[in-house]
């Protein structure tokens, strides 16, 4: 069945917020209704007829037909069995304290991508802004479950306090990758740089091209770890370079001494 | 109504009566199939019976590096107790104490049971917090540090209370010979039957229990309708072409699984025939009111 699609008419004149326009909470509403959704940010009025041109599918699946850097918001609060795809680019928080469900994007996310997310599987085919699956200010933790691939670049302080889940960014990463981070895996398959693992309390890090990670981790010697045996397997229909690097020997460097230090970054040895 | 012959072997009109049981099991991997099956017997050592074991386990079967979840090769093994808590307490004791000191081991949920049980939960606390834990797909995993490097178990897995404990074929032939190569036959047929296990010694028990004794206090004895030396001197079921008679108890996760390997065994030892093995069939109950489960031997039948 055809998807619920959303086409883009023009670029939105402000920030939108589109965390209404998810099934759920689409659900039961005409065409009608759905165009009067407000959806600027602003005084000035912004509402969902006035961007998109809407045609009706199965409410399993949303579909934006052209994005922009101002879609913020996409996908929040999304719940498991439902799907979204934008075909362009997002703006900041896409798929935002997600609880489940797909969301892909086929252009590339501004900052605070997967922010909170709790189960949703994110796919972003382009690159992602700063603090990818970061907290918000004043927050304690970042993603706590689900899964985020991003085939091109990172900004900085990706994975910051994460809290479980997994992170895969197959290009490069910015400053301060996997800094601060509780629990859960990320990993790096491009260049990794500025302060990689600080604060890392029990993550698992894991660097395909190595890095500098300085003298608080420690080198805990090469091994066949079964863990990663099981993960590369799982991994390998959603990355297949993650999986390759998974699939190896790894030296493991026990870290962040500074702290909690029971976590880890995992290079090909 | 009169007894029913295939191949020359005397099937008894009579049936096995068996009983709900918890069922579980775990996935045992390792390097070589040698040290997963190496865990895997040491986990089923002394538990044949819930009456002096506590529970009864076994092989189900060896499991190809395909189909295991970290791609090496592995041995399912399938356990059973009388209730969820004994079958909990069991599993854990058994993981903790043979398959966590068994080199190489990983461990895998492998039974799709409408309860869970935790293992890894219990068994990581071994790790004296240098344990980690990896939710992969939604399942957590924990990775305890060991000797010869992690143990890896799944923090759940899965418990049915569907199970069924007891199904059993009574094999009863001229001589011990040739009555063991008709019960070998048997086993080795119904060890290829999914999710059911014969949880006695190589599959086989020789000392058959009738319920209550002679002395006071014991609630099981031996069978002396089926013991060939006291023909004689007692009121004996066995007739006298028969010199040796011994037993196979099934479990299964379902009460299907128990019908289809009884159903593997009895066609193995009908297709042997007298000359090479067994004369005559049997199955043992209690008079049908203990049991919910009955197990016909003619419905049975090849």
């Amino acid at each position: 069945m055809k998807p619920f699609t959303f086409a883009l008419r023009q670029e939105p004149p402000q920030r939108v917020d589109l965390s209404p326009l998810t099934p759920d909470r689409l659900a039961g509403k005409s065409i009608a209704q759905i165009e009067e959704i407000e959806i600027g940010v602003t005084r000035i009025s912004t509402k969902v007829g006035d961007l998109f041109k809407i045609s009706e599918g199965d409410l399993k699946n949303v579909r934006f037909e052209g994005g922009s850097t101002r879609f913020d918001l996409v996908g929040a609060k999304l719940l498991p069995g439902f799907a979204i795809h934008v075909e362009g680019d997002v703006g900041a928080q896409c798929g935002r304290l997600a609880k489940g469900g797909t969301i892909t994007v086929a252009g590339s996310a501004g900052p605070h991508a997967a922010s909170g997310n709790l189960g949703a599987d994110i796919e972003i085919k382009g690159d992602a802004g700063d603090f990818l699956a970061g907290p918000l200010a004043g927050e304690l933790a970042g993603m706590a479950g689900g899964r985020i691939i991003v085939r091109g670049k990172a900004g900085e302080r990706a994975g910051d306090r994460l809290r479980r889940g997994i992170l895969i960014i197959e290009g490069d990463a910015g400053e301060d990758f996997g800094a601060r981070v509780i629990a859960g895996t990320i990993f790096c398959l491009g260049e990794a740089r500025g302060r990689i693992g600080y604060l890392n309390k029990r993550g698992s890090i894991v660097l395909a091209r190595g890095g500098c990670f300085g003298s608080t981790y420690v080198d805990c010697g090469a091994h066949e770890l079964n863990f990663a045996r099981l993960f590369a397997r799982r991994l390998r229909n959603h990355s297949a370079q993650a999986a390759e690097v998974l699939s190896r020997r790894l030296r493991r460097y026990g870290g962040d001494t500074a702290v909690y230090g029971k976590g880890e970054i995992l290079t090909p040895d | 109504m009169p007894d029913i012959v295939r191949n020359g072997v005397t099937i008894d009109d009579n049936f096995a009566e068996a009983f709900p049981m918890s069922g579980t099991g775990i996935l045992i991997t390792a390097p070589n199939p040698k040290w997963a099956r190496q865990a895997a017997l040491t986990m089923t050592g002394f538990a044949t019976s819930v009456i002096g074991c506590g529970c009864e386990a076994g092989i189900d079967c060896e499991v190809s590096p395909q189909d295991t979840p970290d791609g090496r090769p592995g041995v399912r093994v399938l356990l059973f107790a009388m209730s969820s808590k004994d079958a909990e307490k069991q599993l854990v004791n058994r993981l903790g104490q043979c398959v966590l000191t068994c080199p190489g081991s990983a461990v895998y949920s492998t039974v799709a049971g409408e309860f869970e049980i935790k293992v890894g939960d219990a068994v990581r606390q071994f790790g004296d917090k240098w344990q980690m834990s990896k939710v992969i797909d939604g399942r957590r995993y924990w990775r305890v540090p060991v000797m010869d490097g992690e143990f890896f178990c799944e923090g759940k897995v899965g418990l049915t209370k569907k199970s069924v404990g007891g199904g059993n074929l009574l094999i009863m032939g001229a001589d011990w010979d040739k009555t063991m190569r008709a019960t070998e036959a048997a086993v080795s047929a119904l060890d290829r039957v999914a999710d059911a296990i014969a949880p006695f010694p190589g599959g086989i028990v020789r000392s058959g229990s009738k319920v209550g004794s002679q002395y006071k206090g014991m609630s099981a004895s031996t069978n002396d309708a089926y013991c060939p030396a006291l023909r004689g001197v007692t009121k004996s079921a066995l007739d006298e072409d028969i010199g040796c008679v011994l037993e196979i108890v099934i479990d299964g996760l379902t009460d299907n699984a128990v019908r289809e390997a009884m159903r593997a065994g009895l066609r193995a030892i009908i297709e042997m025939g007298p000359e090479q093995g067994a004369k005559r069939v049997g199955a043992g109950n209690y008079g049908g009111k203990l049991g919910p489960f009955h197990y016909h031997l003619k419905d049975l039948l090849p």
